[in-house]
């Protein structure tokens, strides 16, 4: 059976590893320390360095300068074959000339492990992703969540003591993915391995991790929790590519309060100096402003511009009066429909304190 | 309303098919004249002669042993080119399909560099490197390695060697060409699960190339067995392979009916040759359409 009991979890610890190819830096200087056990995501928009990441963990780049560690094992230098960890590749890479048996047994025969083993791992492998009686069929003849299994219990049947999975799921329909996440969860649980996992997909590093690292121009921005991630963003950067924010530009006007045009905002975070600021802006955290919003909140007048109609909300545009685009979600119900304007008309929206989010400009 | 009627479309794609028919003639028109009928004719006189049929120009395989003797002698050649250019390609094209495009682009053109001249200039520069007095044997005995000079040409040595010389970018190429599309994952998903660079070469890379080597191997075989030139210039009238004698026939013994039969038999080899390897792949990735 594929079982990690503590002892073996080891944590992985990046520190200050870079990677230039003449004169680009594609990777400037980045640290990371995953826990054992622990989900990591890395996760940035392409070209930020994420694979290149990936590469320094699994051996195919080596790093110009820092050091990558494996529990208290130095490998930095060790070739891909001896440093035991996982990959799911983002197009599987299964080997089309072998067998789904001879896929998930190839890492058995690759370590010369005793065949009278191999039946057994086989089948706990095909056990734990699901696809018992699948040993003989071909690579081709298999669904593309089917590959991505294979690729799974190939990538877990020697019991490496990190998984890397590089977008592991980009290549699947929503559902499909969304289903897939699911049971990534629940096999990083059974496994209790360490897993860091690479994708482009914000709600799949927020859904799955227990910290997402985002990764921006070869730098690690911030490394975070998802709720933090997305109510504390480190900088512009971050706010931007987490959830729907919007960004203003505001200038600082005390400890505590920014403006943004002529309107003088209040904020319960305090307020970084010397720095370009912006008001970052969730759309989920607007409301329309009536008799009942907190007297405390900041309020914003604007003209609604555009209304969308998104089945389970309704997302309004509007143009602040002070310059600058802003959108909410109304829930499509009947108090959300009550607050509906039309395009054209006036409309006032409040900011709690709370969710007033302030941040640098990111360089 | 009727029924019957041929939808547009239907008709539209009787109008295109006979347009495509129509630019296929001049093809068809060509091979047929200049190939089906030729041949046809090269078969006919093999087995009709003085106005009757007869089977004398086949008999002949099994009763003169000059014929299987050249055809034994024409195949081990086949045999060991196909061997020498399968040792000698396969690093080349790993190599090549490993370089960085530009430099693969220099590596091809290097290896593609001797189509651009004549197999008969090439057949004299191995003369001129391998004879008794040529570069090698002289600059060999200038070094004290040989006393008297090696015997490397005008016999099946020589002969082997042009031939490999000839036809190597015949196994590169293919085996270039299927290299190229193994994915670069399945190599770094073998080592990632601890397969060591022999193991991954030997149970990922190599199956892979195998499309490419049995293309190259049928192309080098098949070539080979049609060679012509290079054995009668190298071979220093040794090396007898088939279309020498197909030529001896009709040059000097005006024969040709023998040399019909000769073809006839060469190409039913061909054709088997193709025959066994569609078995092991298929035939379009022989010629390389897939």
């Amino acid at each position: 059976m594929i079982d990690a009991t503590k002892a073996d979890r080891v944590g992985a610890s990046i520190r200050a590893a870079s990677k230039s190819y003449g004169h680009f830096r594609a990777l400037d200087n980045v640290s990371l320390e995953v826990a054992p056990g622990e989900f990591v995501s890395i996760l940035g928009p392409s070209g930020s360095g994420k694979t290149t990441f990936l590469g320094l963990l699994g051996g195919f780049v080596q790093p110009t300068s820092g050091s990558i560690w494996l529990g208290t094992r130095d490998i930095t230098f060790e070739p891909p074959h001896k440093r035991d960890i996982g990959i799911v590749f983002q197009n599987y890479a299964l080997f089309p000339h072998m067998s789904v048996g001879e896929n998930i047994t190839f890492p058995l025969r690759a370590r010369r492990l005793p065949k009278s083993n191999w039946a057994d791992k086989l089948q706990g492998a095909l056990d734990m992703v699901e696809l018992g009686g699948f040993e003989s069929r071909r690579v081709h003849e298999l669904s593309g969540g089917q590959r991505q299994r294979v690729a799974l219990a190939r990538a877990i049947i020697f019991e490496p003591r990190l998984i890397l999975m590089d977008e592991p799921l980009s290549a699947l329909d929503k559902q499909l993915r969304e289903s897939m996440q699911i049971e990534l969860k629940r096999l990083h649980r059974k496994l209790g391995a360490t897993i860091v996992y690479v994708t482009h997909d914000q709600r799949e590093a927020l859904t799955m991790s227990d910290r997402v690292a985002i990764m921006n121009k070869g730098r690690f921005v911030q490394i975070d929790t998802p709720e933090q991630l997305h109510d504390h963003p480190a900088d512009s950067f971050v706010a931007r590519f987490i959830g729907e924010a919007t960004l203003l530009p505001v200038t600082r006007a005390g400890n505590d309060t920014v403006t943004l045009g002529d309107a003088v905002l209040r904020t319960s975070r305090s307020v970084p100096q010397g720095k370009a600021l912006s008001l970052a802006v969730h759309s989920e955290k607007l409301v329309v402003a009536d008799d009942n919003a907190p007297h405390a909140s900041n309020r914003l007048s604007g003209t609604v511009t555009e209304t969308l109609y998104q089945g389970e909300s309704i997302r309004v545009f509007l143009k602040l009066s002070s310059g600058g685009d802003l959108s909410l979600r109304l829930p499509s119900n009947h108090a959300g429909r009550l607050h509906l304007k039309k395009p054209g008309e006036p409309i006032t929206v409040a900011l709690h304190p709370e969710d007033t989010i302030v941040v640098p400009d990111a360089p | 309303m009727t029924i019957s009627i041929a939808s547009p479309s239907d008709s539209h794609e009787r109008s295109e098919q006979r347009l495509m028919l129509l630019l296929l003639a001049p093809a068809l028109l060509v091979v047929g004249a200049l190939l089906i009928v030729p041949l046809g004719w090269l078969a006919w006189q093999s087995i009709w002669q003085d106005g009757g049929f007869t089977i004398v120009n086949y008999q002949r395989f099994l009763t003169d042993s000059v014929y299987w003797m050249t055809f034994l002698q024409t195949f081990r050649i086949a045999f060991v080119v196909t061997l020498a250019t399968v040792l000698l390609g396969y690093p080349v094209a790993y190599v090549a399909a490993g370089l960085p495009q530009r430099w693969s682009m220099i590596v091809l053109a290097l290896v593609l560099l001797p189509f651009w001249t004549s197999v008969l200039v090439r057949a004299y520069a191995w003369l001129i490197l391998l004879q008794r007095t040529g570069i090698v044997n002289s600059a060999l005995k200038s070094a004290g390695l040989i006393d008297s000079p090696l015997l490397l040409v005008n016999n099946e040595f020589g002969t082997v060697l042009a031939t490999i010389h000839i036809l190597l970018p015949f196994m590169v190429l293919p085996l270039y060409a299927t290299m190229k599309k193994i994915p670069q994952e399945l190599v770094m998903a073998g080592s990632s699960l601890g397969g060591s660079p022999l193991h991954v070469f030997l149970r990922v890379f190599l199956p892979l190339s195998l499309p490419g080597m049995i293309a190259g191997m049928v192309l080098v075989f098949v070539l080979t067995l049609g060679f012509y030139i290079t054995p009668e210039l190298l071979g220093g009238g040794r090396t007898y392979m088939v279309s020498m004698l197909v030529s001896r026939n009709i040059q000097v013994y005006n024969e040709w009916g023998a040399a019909s039969s000769i073809s006839v038999v060469l190409m039913i080899c061909v054709f088997l040759v193709f025959k066994l390897a569609s078995l092991l792949i298929p035939f379009e990735r022989i010629i390389g359409t897939r």
